[in-house]
């Protein structure tokens, strides 16, 4: 379970960055193709902000799909799983979209 | 009163700021310090990615006892507790560091950090990591090294790559490790490659067996490429 890790990180930077200022809402980016699950995060939350200046904060989580280009026939398509294989048959593609792991913005005041 | 608009609010109203950081910045911040940390040392790297009991340890040592006299040699073994298996890397001689990450399923960036420090590895050596046995959360973390290898048994089934997508995708070389199992269990070769292919079309797949031999010298020349490869780099 490495969303533990993950969340801590999340808290650790928005406290890093905001010093003591009471933060009222985190909104993050977990792309599909991330290997992070996202209600995962949601459940230590709440356990990792205890206590800090993030506590009772709220979390939004955007979830950005996945999406790839095709090297073979040029085509764009969305995936779920990075299972890379292209309509055409090819597993030769480039990964546009969905790893994404970011924190987005934070309401703080 | 609220001093932004007059409300009876006591609290300043919250502002929303944008702030932009990847989740993984610090850890792969801490990743690249150690990538130079092991390049001013002419130190190769490799993070040993699997699955509990693929073998990894038992891979290590065969690759001790037939690479030492060439090579200096250095094990950071990973584990949730004890120091099994550091111990038995120091039994072949080779000096090795175990650290046991508790509750944590993977290694870190700062982790392999503190035990880069503590160890000391001989300038011009290669370190073999072994991360903690687990076919999910390693993957997702960077640590700093030159190669990823998963090793994968037999035994486990030709399905894993597309099971475990994330690990797969990452890695540089796929030791299948146990052939010499093949008679003895339902494993397809052929399927575990095609599968392979759709997570991750550039992994090599080197079939080794660490306990009786098998291929264990193609797994060494893949070794000695990489670090012919990454001297010549450092010396750029």
């Amino acid at each position: 379970m490495h969303e533990l890790a993950i969340t801590q990180s999340i808290v650790e930077a928005v406290a890093e960055r905001f010093g003591g200022a009471r933060v009222y809402g985190v909104r993050m980016e977990i792309g599909k193709l991330s290997g992070v699950v996202p209600d995962a995060v949601r459940f230590c939350f709440e356990l990792v902000t205890e206590g800090t200046t993030v506590a009772g904060a709220r979390l939004d989580i955007d979830e950005p799909a996945g999406r790839a280009h095709c090297r073979d026939c040029g085509g764009e398509f969305e995936l779920d799983t990075p299972i890379l294989l292209c309509r055409c048959g090819s597993a030769d593609v480039d990964v546009l979209a969905g790893g994404e792991l970011r924190i987005l913005s934070v309401e703080v005041a | 009163m609220c001093g932004t608009c007059g409300c009876e609010e006591t609290r300043a109203h919250p502002e929303t700021v944008s702030m932009e950081q990847r989740v993984l910045a610090k850890n792969d911040h801490l990743a690249e310090h150690n990538r130079n940390w092991l390049r001013g040392r002419e130190i190769l790297a490799v993070n040993l990615m699997s699955s509990p009991g693929s073998g990894k340890t038992t891979l290590l040592e065969r690759a001790i006892a037939d690479l030492r006299h060439e090579v200096p040699l250095a094990v950071i073994e990973g584990d949730q507790a004890t120091p099994v298996d550091a111990d038995r890397i120091h039994a072949t001689g080779c000096v090795a560091i175990q650290v046991n990450t508790g509750a944590g399923c993977h290694l870190d960036a700062g982790m392999l950090a503190g035990a880069l420090e503590a160890l000391d590895p001989r300038p011009g050596s290669v370190v073999f990591v072994e991360n903690v046995g687990n076919l999910v959360c390693p993957a997702l973390f960077d640590l700093g090294e030159d190669h990823r290898a998963v090793v994968m048994s037999v035994t486990e089934g030709a399905d894993k790559p597309l099971k475990y997508p994330h690990m797969f995708r990452t890695a540089d070389v796929v030791l299948l490790n146990k052939v010499d199992l093949l008679p003895y269990v339902d494993f397809d070769p052929g399927r575990f490659s095609r599968q392979l292919s759709q997570v991750n079309p550039v992994a090599e797949v080197l079939a080794v067996s660490a306990t009786r031999g098998d291929g264990m010298a193609t797994w060494y020349s893949w070794l000695r490429a990489r670090q012919q490869v990454f001297a010549e780099r450092v010396a750029r």
